[in-house]
């Protein structure tokens, strides 16, 4: 079994004015790709991440800590969410993510132990 | 003698052997070095001990041998290595997917096929990966064919194998659903290969051609796998028929030979053969891929210029209307200026020129030099000096330059 990150990214959508139908699609899809990992090994967390200009940006600059107001980079496109799974191989992983809603697009990172 | 055998069993078995090795030890950073060390072992001792009987199996048990070495001095150190994922590893789900389809062969070399010519990898780092491990090509003719200094192409075949690793690539043939799919990516990494052997340099040009040669092989060693497979059939009779022009396309002085131009004595007619009987094989209605389709089209366009007796009996009407199929199974601006050329050949140089309009290429310097040979026919001197000149200014390539200086050339000592 390896461990992934899957990070979610999509463009900012209004979820406030989303149709009745638009959500529920977007709940089974996320309900077929919870269960396809569940069958082939195991779901370690999930959640969806607030909109990005709640991000705060911790940096060291010059030896001072500076705080500031933002996510790390301003895109189109946004992290949203994001799932950590262990399945056996990078292939399971791309079937179950092609599962989730079409208008992410997604990166698998494997996570490695730091010991 | 030995040598010859060594060199025939290595060309011919070495993808079998890393396959067999990565199945038994799932160590890709060890293999590869242990089956070349069996290798440098069999030419120290064979030429004194004679060929073994079973020269694979003698560089199967070489290669065993040190890897176990390997890995006992590794245990020594207490060091834990990260290993390949594999099938055993997989779960039991997807062999029993494999059992109910039936026609799946699980082969150790196809495993290794699709696993160094993953989608998660890099187009070229698959390619270059796939001719190291699968047709022991050395690095130095890798490097050598995409034309980039042999350690930065060492660089990239090691991180593609660690890619491999840390993403958790598998060592695996992919459930039906998937495999035609990958099985496109095989043939285009494949063809990348080989259209880099093909793409008119400098220098080491026949070189390059010969390793083409070695796309085509590994084409072969998947076919054996797949026998039947459209895509890799379709793709085997195009490189076949643009294969069997390599001794007429060079002149010379290295200078390109343009097909009207070539000697058609000196292609290689079994190739041209093989490749209709391929074509054949595939029969009209085969259900394919998009990609599988536009090889079919690309071969039967080759087709029409290996059979044509001359340059002037080319059935170029004919090639229009096989354009006009490949512009709808995969349009591309390539397509349409090759589509340009044929309609120029089929209904004179005015028609060519009406059709070279649609054709967009914003920094390539085809068009215009295109554009150039069609106003010389249609006499209009002037215009087809300033597209030369256009062409000239775009063009990158030292042999493909001196021969559009040479037309431009040529054009100034017969104007008025």
């Amino acid at each position: 079994m390896k461990r992934y990150l899957i990070l979610i990214a999509y463009e900012p959508m209004d979820w406030s004015t989303a149709s009745e139908e638009v959500r529920a699609q977007f709940f089974e899809q996320h309900g077929a790709f919870s269960a396809y990992v569940a069958e082939h090994g195991k779901e370690v967390a999930s959640a969806a991440l607030d909109d990005a200009d709640t991000a705060t940006t911790v940096r060291h600059v010059d030896g001072e800590v500076v705080v500031s107001d933002g996510p790390f980079a301003e895109t189109a496109e946004m992290i949203g969410g994001y799932y950590e799974v262990e399945l056996p191989d990078l292939d399971t992983a791309i079937e179950a993510v092609k599962l989730l809603p079409p208008s992410y697009s997604l990166e698998i990172r494997p996570t490695i132990s730091i010991t | 003698m030995t040598d010859e055998a060594l060199e025939r069993v290595v060309r011919e078995e070495w993808g079998r052997l890393i396959a067999l090795l990565l199945a038994r030890y799932r160590r890709l950073d060890l293999v590869e070095d242990a089956l070349g060390d069996a290798v440098e072992a069999a030419a120290r001792t064979w030429p004194r001990d004679g060929v073994p009987d079973n020269p694979a199996g003698w560089l199967n048990r070489a290669a065993n041998r040190r890897v176990l070495d390997r890995l006992r001095a590794e245990a020594m150190r207490q060091r834990r290595a990260p290993l390949l994922v594999t099938e055993a590893q997989a779960g039991q789900e997807r062999t029993a997917a494999m059992a109910d389809t039936g026609d799946l062969v699980e082969d150790d070399l196809l495993r290794l096929v699709l696993m160094c010519t993953h989608p998660a990898l890099g187009a070229e780092a698959a390619s270059a990966l796939t001719l190291r491990l699968v047709l022991g090509v050395s690095t130095y003719d890798v490097a050598r064919l995409f034309l980039v200094p042999e350690p930065t192409m060492a660089a990239r075949i090691t991180r593609a194998k660690k890619k491999i690793v840390a993403a958790g690539i598998p060592f695996s043939v992919p459930g039906a659903d998937v495999l035609p799919d990958r099985l496109d990516t095989v043939a285009q990494t494949a063809y990348l290969a080989f259209t880099a052997g093909y793409a008119p340099g400098s220098g080491p040009d026949l070189l390059r051609a010969d390793l083409a040669g070695e796309a085509v092989r590994l084409v072969r060693v998947v076919l054996a796998q797949r026998p039947t497979e459209p895509v890799l059939v379709a793709l085997l009779a195009l490189m076949l028929l643009q294969h069997s022009r390599r001794d007429a396309r060079v002149g010379p002085d290295g200078q390109v030979v343009l097909l009207a131009d070539q000697d058609r004595s000196r292609w290689h007619t079994d190739e041209v053969a093989e490749a209709l009987s391929l074509l054949r094989s595939l029969g009209p209605a085969r259900r394919m891929t998009q990609q599988g389709a536009a090889y079919v089209v690309q071969a039967r366009i080759a087709a029409e210029h290996a059979t044509a007796e001359s340059a002037g009996s080319t059935r170029w009407e004919r090639i229009v209307q096989h354009y006009d199929l490949l512009l709808q199974v995969a349009p591309s601006p390539a397509a349409r200026l090759a589509r340009a050329v044929a309609v120029a050949e089929a209904q004179g140089p005015e028609a060519g020129l009406a059709a070279l309009d649609q054709v967009r290429m914003p920094s390539s310097h085809r068009p215009a030099s295109v554009r150039a040979e069609l106003l010389v026919r249609s006499g209009r001197v002037t215009d087809a000096r300033a597209a030369y000149e256009e062409a000239i200014a775009l063009c990158r390539n030292e042999s493909e330059l001196a021969f559009l200086h040479g037309r431009l050339a040529a054009l100034g000592r017969s104007s008025p």
